[in-house]
């Protein structure tokens, strides 16, 4: 059991990030924080695809030896290209996330997302932007 | 010359859009009015593209193009078939017709000074589905999926009230995790088959249906799509976000992008998850066909106690991808036809009754169902279509929504998915209550006090001839339907291929 | 922040250095790890940094707006056009072999550092514009 663990801690590491970043989505309320979980929950895509790239005794696919001399074993570098973009993506959303809550926080004075929801059910505002 | 066209029209198709989105901005620093014509041009450019390229792959074999001159399994490769240039053409030519609508009512709607951000956004939305449909490797399907999406996230953000940045968020929280669930999937398909190539990918998946990983991959792949596509249990950001969004928006987002995500779906079922043959014993067309009929039923019955209009159309958009969804699972010419068309129809229906809805926010700067009595009388031009609409929208004959529920009834009935029929007869007197709801309060009430304060008297032509135009086509496509019948019937032929009908 | 005069002096010091070593990335892109992304990165970060020791506005002078906005478009440009221009030399859209240098090998050469080029100031001008926008607008 222990070892059927310790062999693929790289993907039981993805599996957990993948749950606290979920729950911190579904459980929280303030919304800087549910950025923060999705944000974990990406990262833990990301370290599943680097996981799938290892190749065993490989090595980071930069080409030591351009002549090709010598038996080098190099990891996938597909998934770390795919990656590179899947964190840029990454980044945008948290970028325009984080605009957005700029603005609700103008607006509202609030970054609750149930307090928002309580200004919104009160006080309900036309036209105010 | 013509040939240099026809070798370059896939890439053409998403170059224009990012040149269009770059200048929009540029041309933005000189005058407003210039990105407007910027954006006009772009959409009108992609839509001639888009009919070119489905006339050629009507009448010749499917085009490829390899971007960078890398041969498929290493390189991108775009490629169109008749399947993906028609929802190319419809969501192109949506797109142009929005623009055309914003015309009038996005002067009133967004600040002036962010006019060129908006258009600029605005293609990049737009641009991003066509990559989604055109292109033939799957990774390059969530790059574009996500630029899509964050374009539309800043769309809804800038509607007219405050809480359209909180629809806009939650849209972004769901939507995010949607593509990240694809996204997983995507890895799980290549740590089986190490190729990204859609042509590739089914081919090396042939006998490794009954692996863990592929189910994995499958499960993570669909899920993620349906939160895209809101269907029935996953549909909790598309109300807010097309309620809260400028009309413009709500009219483009609901003719174009839950339909992308269907094609998504489509597409990547009969490409490589192989629903024609069946897979380890699970009944997957089945467990379809039922989450699609929950759907239909639940997104009609939400509709129903709706009091604003805009979130009535936006939980009957809930209902009308069901119909895509059941039409394309039944792996039945007749059925996929139908489910296809209902991509054409509804996208035009949809988008029709939000700029309906749109120009009675124009004129009224209400949607509410209440405040629109009497609406018949003061704006007669806008009540007939939004009846017209109706009508189709229920299914009347002569008109597209009928032609589209007949050939999905067929094909259940050929395919012996017997529970289909009663769920879309259901769901058409579903959709005659809500919608009946509005006619009689639009033509058989007489108006009361509140609704007096009127915004603009008079509602721009562009505002009327681009409605007028889908309630026309709505009504010339349900009696001469025989052009896009013909090319999606050819569509589910060869999609489906030579694989025996159920 | 903008009392500190450590944090300042060597901020000041190590500005060219960050600055330098983003072109060192671009540059080396091809043969080891970097490339435009990972510049662009370096480059935005360290006016971000500018903005974080010296303050907002001081950093908004030594990268105005619209500069920062023109940059935005300019990196794009640069992409798409080559890639249009690749069509127009006879081959497929990005195609960098078929660009008119001296042979395939020296196009792909050149193709490539042109458009790492435009990603990296495209990838620059996007990084501090999510900063600008985020750590408070000016006019609005």
């Amino acid at each position: 059991m222990i070892e059927f663990i310790a062999d693929k801690y790289n993907f039981w590491i993805a599996i957990v990030l993948m749950m606290i970043g979920f729950y911190a989505i579904i459980a929280k309320h303030n919304l800087v924080k549910k950025v923060i979980g999705l944000n974990i929950f990406q990262t833990s895509v990301f370290l599943f695809y680097i996981s799938i790239s290892k190749v065993n005794g490989g090595t980071a696919p930069i080409i030591w030896h351009p002549e090709g001399h010598a038996e080098v074993v190099y990891d996938n570098p597909l998934p770390h290209v795919l990656i590179l973009t899947a964190i840029v993506v990454s980044v945008s959303v948290t970028a325009v996330a984080l605009g957005i809550i700029v603005k609700l926080y103008k607006n509202y004075g609030s970054i609750e997302e149930d307090e928002i929801k309580l200004i919104e059910h009160n006080e309900p505002e036309l036209d105010s932007k | 010359m013509i040939d240099f066209f026809t070798t370059h029209a896939p890439v053409l198709t998403i170059v224009v859009f990012i040149f269009g989105a770059l200048l929009a901005p540029v041309f933005g620093r000189i005058n407003n009015s210039l990105s407007y014509y910027c954006a006009l041009i772009t959409t009108a450019l992609s839509f001639v593209l888009s009919v070119y390229l489905l006339f050629s792959v009507y009448n010749n074999a499917p085009l490829e193009y390899f971007l960078g001159g890398w041969k498929p399994p290493y390189g991108i490769e775009y490629r169109v078939d008749i399947l993906n240039s028609f929802i190319l053409s419809v969501v192109s030519f949506v797109s142009f017709l929005s623009v055309i609508y914003g015309y009038g009512s996005i002067k009133s709607e967004i600040y002036e000074k962010r006019h060129p951000a908006f258009y600029s956004v605005y293609l990049l939305f737009i641009g991003g589905m066509m990559g989604i449909l055109i292109t033939n490797d799957i990774f390059n399907m969530y790059v574009f999926l996500e630029i899509t999406s964050l374009a539309g996230y800043a769309l809804i953000a800038m509607g007219r009230t405050r809480y359209s940045y909180m629809a806009s968020f939650n849209y972004l929280i769901l939507g995010s995790v949607g593509a990240t669930f694809f996204l997983i999937g995507i890895g799980y398909l290549y740590m089986q088959t190490g190729t990204l190539n859609l042509t590739d990918l089914a081919q090396r998946l042939q006998g490794h249906f009954d692996t863990n990983v592929v189910l994995v991959a499958i499960a993570f792949i669909v899920v993620g799509l349906m939160l895209k596509m809101a269907v029935f249990p996953l549909h909790f950001w598309l109300p807010d976000a097309y309620t809260y969004s400028p009309s413009v928006i709500s009219a483009a987002m609901a003719g174009t992008s839950t339909k992308v995500a269907a094609y998504l779906l489509i597409r990547l079922m009969y490409t490589i998850f192989g629903i024609q043959a069946g897979f380890s014993g699970i009944n997957f067309s089945g467990i379809i066909i039922v989450i699609a009929s929950i759907t239909i039923l639940a997104g009609s019955i939400i509709a129903i106690s709706q009091t604003d209009l805009k979130k009535m159309l936006a939980f009957s958009s809930i209902g009308q991808i069901g119909y895509i969804l059941i039409g394309t699972a039944m792996v039945n010419k007749y059925a996929f036809a139908g489910g296809l068309l209902h991509i054409l129809n509804h996208a035009m229906m949809k988008t029709a009754l939000f700029m309906v809805a749109g120009g009675f926010f124009y004129k009224f700067t209400s949607t509410k169902i209440n405040d629109l009595k009497g609406m018949g009388r003061q704006m007669p031009f806008a009540s007939a279509m939004f009846l017209i609409l109706s009508l189709s929208m229920v299914g009347i004959p002569l008109t597209v929504g009928f032609i589209s529920k007949w050939y999905i009834i067929l094909g259940a009935a050929q395919s012996g998915y017997w529970i289909v029929v009663p769920v879309i007869l259901l769901s058409s007197l579903l959709t005659a209550i809500y919608f009946g709801r509005v006619v009689h309060n639009l033509f058989f009430k007489d108006s009361e006090a509140s609704n007096t304060g009127i915004l603009h008297a008079k509602i721009p032509y562009s505002m009327v001839s681009s409605t007028a135009v889908l309630v026309f086509l709505c009504i010339f496509f349900g009696v001469f339907a025989y052009m896009p019948v013909e090319i999606s019937l050819k569509a589910a032929e060869n999609i489906i291929g030579a694989m025996p009908w159920k | 922040m903008k009392d500190d005069v450590i944090l300042r002096t060597i901020t000041k010091f190590m500005l060219p250095f960050i600055q330098i070593f983003a072109f060192y990335t671009l540059a080396h892109g091809e043969i080891s790890p970097g490339g435009g992304f990972q510049a662009g990165v370096i480059f935005g970060a360290s006016f971000i940094l500018i903005a974080l020791v010296f303050g907002k506005n001081s950093a908004r002078s030594k990268m105005p707006r619209n500069i920062n906005d023109i940059l935005l478009s300019t990196g794009d440009f640069i992409y798409a056009f080559t890639g249009l221009f690749c069509i127009f030399a006879g081959g497929l859209f990005l195609e960098y072999g078929k660009l008119p240098f001296h042979s395939a090998k020296e196009g792909n050469h050149i193709g490539m550092i042109i458009i790492e080029l435009g990603v990296a100031i495209t990838v620059a001008a996007v990084m501090m514009t999510i900063f600008f926008e985020i750590a408070g607008k000016e006019d609005d």
